[in-house]
């Protein structure tokens, strides 16, 4: 199967008065049309900027990432980013909000407004469309989040810590929404998290960062033995205890 | 969703209700009645000669003054003058200061190259200038309002520009994900989120404005509130003078409320 995101000898250096800092040195991964990929690592290893370098938002010091086989040079519509937080603007309504891409695309037709119309009515948002986001509940402010990022129609989705300013309980029924979401939408996901058993119960695999300068440590092929995957039933199988203590160990965290 | 049931309320907290509001009126009564007794104690204390009325003048002599003023004509006159002055200069302060702002927001490097210069400009007492302004522009309501103006302005630049830097920085990535060029993030972020900025702005600098209006009108002595009350105090007038702070104040206040309230406005769209 071709591969959709392909990340080559990415080197990354940060240059402050401080002097240099590698924050990524030789990364090499490829990301297969419709896999939903974690990346986990210690804090300040680098996660974020991986995924800023997919999204094009800053340019590598060395190395290359390539989607569809194209180099990234900037910011793509093909690549949609989801924050740790909603950031959904209160001075738009919630239908200005998941707008709001198309609109600094310039992007704004009736045939789009449509799409974004039937996003919202799927995902049961329809009537919040006129409210304002202090209106929402923290998990329905994370689905119009995902929704605008979902407006401008992208084939891959970076997470970027993206349920983590939720509360435990609203974070696992919100990581669920999404993960259903993403799937039904047929999405290439890439997750970054710093949350072991959230990589493992959504991910198909799962990379290990290790600490700074951060280099790929492994990937690991998440295959559990469950129905129907939800981030609570991929707990219950018997592997995931597995998968856990190996990727543990070899974050090697010390307190 | 969303159905207003009709509350039940206990006893109890008709109690607590009840004595909140209660203590509100006390509160304003009690304000109410401290002006009255101090306006008595003034119209008593000057009527028995306790204190000089000639130099503190007394409440029903400044009725007196204000009557004639407006029998002659002069009242609104001069009340008119001196508000459209001090409008003009906030408004102006605050949209100038704000576009410089953005200027400075947006290149980074003529802020660096501005910030000691608006640093010596925001410790200088801008009523410095006023003669300067004077001699530059004439003796008119033009150069009260750039007295007015320039007391305000480098406030502004200074607040507006704190407040464009203080915008969450992944409010500025999440448009940044999207492709949005500067002036894309200029006025899709940072100028909506920094709206509460600009009009607290607005409200500081309508009280830096009067000040800058009534020190260009004793430069200038031609007409408004600023006017009569040099005026009065060099034909030592002082019924004049009372009279004309009082005015002062009661314009200061209202135009002050009003702000407040486009404020309010401003602060449910959002």
């Amino acid at each position: 199967m071709k591969c959709l995101v392909e990340v080559s000898n990415l080197f990354m250096r940060y240059h402050s008065l401080n002097g240099e800092t590698d924050a990524l040195v030789n990364v090499n991964f490829s990301v297969k049309k419709g896999e939903f990929f974690s990346i986990v690592g210690p804090s300040g290893c680098g996660k974020s900027t991986l995924l800023s370098l997919i999204a094009g938002l800053i340019i590598p010091s060395s190395g290359q990432v390539l989607i569809d086989g194209k180099p990234v040079l900037g910011t793509s519509e093909k690549v949609g980013y989801m924050l740790q937080k909603d950031y959904l603007f209160e001075w738009r309504n919630i239908f200005q909000n998941v707008l709001l891409g198309l609109e600094i695309r310039k992007k704004i037709t009736e045939e789009n407004k449509n799409y974004v119309l039937n996003l919202l009515d799927m995902y049961g948002l329809a009537e919040f469309k006129d409210k304002y986001p202090s209106q929402l509940s923290g998990g329905m402010r994370q689905r119009a989040a995902l929704i605008r990022t979902l407006a401008s129609k992208p084939e891959i989705l970076l997470l970027d810590e993206a349920f983590s300013a939720l509360d435990y309980q609203t974070r696992l029924s919100v990581a669920d929404d999404i993960y259903s979401i993403i799937k039904r939408e047929n999405k290439t996901a890439i997750l970054v998290t710093h949350d072991i058993a959230e990589s493992i119960s959504l991910s198909d695999r799962v990379m290990v960062l290790s600490k700074r300068p951060g280099s790929v440590k492994s990937i690991h092929n998440i295959a559990l033995s469950v129905d129907k995957k939800s981030t609570l039933s991929s707990r219950e199988a018997p592997e995931f205890r597995e998968y856990f203590n190996k990727i543990w160990k070899e974050l090697d965290v010390y307190v | 969703m969303f159905n207003i049931k009709e509350p039940v309320v206990s006893g109890e907290h008709k109690e607590y209700l009840r004595k909140i509001k209660i203590r509100k009126l006390s509160i304003l009564l009690t304000q109410i009645a401290l002006l009255v007794l101090f306006f008595i104690l003034w119209e008593v204390t000057a009527r028995y000669k306790i204190i000089d009325p000639f130099i503190t003048s007394q409440p029903s002599r400044i009725i007196r003054t204000l009557s004639n003023l407006y029998q002659e004509g002069h009242l609104f006159k001069h009340i008119g003058v001196t508000c459209g002055e001090t409008v003009v200069g906030f408004l102006l302060g605050t949209l100038l200061g704000t576009i410089i702002a953005v200027i400075l927001w947006w290149s980074d490097f003529l802020s660096k190259v501005m910030e000691p210069y608006l640093v010596v400009l925001n410790s200088l007492p801008k009523i410095a200038l006023g003669p300067v302004f004077i001699v530059w522009i004439g003796a008119g309501p033009a150069a009260i309002i750039v007295i007015a103006m320039s007391i305000s302005i480098v406030v502004t630049i200074l607040e507006v520009l704190n407040g464009f830097l203080g915008v969450d920085k992944d409010k500025v990535k999440l448009v940044k994900t999207f492709g949005a060029s500067k002036l894309q993030v200029l006025l899709k972020v940072i100028l909506p989120s920094s709206m509460p900025v600009i009009v607290n702005a607005l409200k500081v600098n309508v009280g830096l404005s009067w000040v800058g209006v009534i020190v260009g009108e004793f430069l200038v002595s031609r007409a408004g509130i600023g006017y009569l009350i040099v005026y009065g105090g060099q034909v030592f007038q002082l019924d004049l003078v009372m009279a004309s702070v009082l005015i002062l104040s009661l314009a200061a206040a209202l135009m002050y409320q009003v702000v407040a309230y486009v404020e309010r406005l401003i602060v449910k769209i959002k």
